[in-house]
């Protein structure tokens, strides 16, 4: 087993309290990164991970922030730097679903998906970007989705922000390659959270079933990957697309 | 500002983000024709003055600042 270690490091993981931001923040804390871990709402998911990252003697800190305004986002961005002194690492994993058939998808359900998922990746990106300049150096990890590459019923928003993401990370691979910067785009499949705990029984035996590893994922299993990506292992991936998804989008 | 104020701290970003010898940044030389800067480092130097000297260069003007000495003309103008 090779070692990442990511000693030195400051890591921004959006969306970071639950789900697999969760499993992010404490795989990049594990492999010795400063995490700043970036919530919407809820303060007490935040502060558990930030705490369970503590009990193995990792670095953490909670920062609230609504990843669809910039002016949020640039001041949360510079809280960071002022508290951890600089980001090496950038995790876009905030999402949202408002899953309805398109016929009755409401604008708002559209807009509230689209503003948080990709809106929110490029204002992070674009203000942490800076400092990526600074350093010559930087990690980005979008979190998409097999859906926005196969597409999915009744989730024409979150399929349309998913498949934006990828065509935002070449964008972004494409601009500062130059510099040290890479970015690259994850999509996972049927992963056991909170988001797909919501699902229809049906359709999670229907997704299941489709699993050519017969389980489900597992937020670690995401995890993993992104602290490979990040890693030095890693440091001639750029632009690329991952699935991670136990070769559902295979069947 | 003094001007030479301006002109040392210009320089002084100029040196650090394009890694050319100061001797090279005189008031004729066009950042991309002489100083060897490419779209990127011609936003991250303009980002970099705004910083330095709290002035905001939009998109617009940026294609224009395309030498040194138009650099602190501009500065110049729009400290005020």
């Amino acid at each position: 087993m090779v070692e990442i270690d990511l000693s030195g490091s400051v890591s921004v993981v959006t969306g970071g309290s639950r789900g697999i931001g969760r499993a992010i923040s404490l795989g990049l804390a594990k492999a010795n990164s400063k995490v700043a871990i970036v919530y919407a709402s809820r303060t007490e998911s935040a502060l558990k991970v930030k705490e369970e990252i503590a009990s193995f003697g990792g670095v953490a800190q909670i920062f609230q922030c609504d990843v669809s305004s910039e002016n949020e986002v640039e001041h949360v961005i510079n809280d960071i730097v002022s508290q951890f002194g600089n980001i090496h690492i950038l995790v876009n994993n905030a999402g949202i679903t408002k899953d309805t058939l398109l016929l009755r998808m409401s604008e708002s359900d559209w807009d509230a998906v689209l503003d948080t998922n990709l809106k929110g990746a490029f204002l992070m990106t674009k203000h942490a970007l800076k400092f990526m300049m600074k350093n010559s150096f930087g990690r980005i990890i979008n979190i998409g989705s097999i859906v926005g590459i196969t597409g999915n019923i009744g989730q024409a928003n979150y399929v349309a922000s998913k498949a934006g993401l990828i065509g935002f990370t070449k964008a972004v691979a494409l601009e500062y390659g130059g510099r040290n910067i890479t970015s690259n785009l994850v999509a996972p499949g049927y992963i056991e959270t909170e988001m797909t705990e919501k699902l229809p029984k049906n359709i999670k035996e229907t997704f299941l079933n489709k699993v050519v590893l017969k389980r489900a994922g597992l937020p670690e299993d995401i995890a993993n990957t992104v602290v490979f990506l990040v890693s030095p292992l890693a440091s001639y991936i750029t632009g690329g697309v991952f699935v991670v998804d136990g070769g559902l989008s295979l069947t | 500002m003094e001007e030479n104020e301006i002109r040392a701290k210009v320089a002084k970003v100029i040196t650090e983000k394009l890694g050319v010898d100061e001797t090279r940044v005189v008031d004729s030389a066009e950042y991309v024709k002489d100083l060897g800067a490419d779209s990127l480092a011609l936003v991250d130097i303009a980002m970099a003055f705004e910083d330095e000297f709290g002035v905001k260069i939009p998109d617009e003007d940026l294609g224009k600042i395309d030498t040194v000495g138009k650099t602190i003309s501009y500065i110049k103008e729009h400290l005020s």
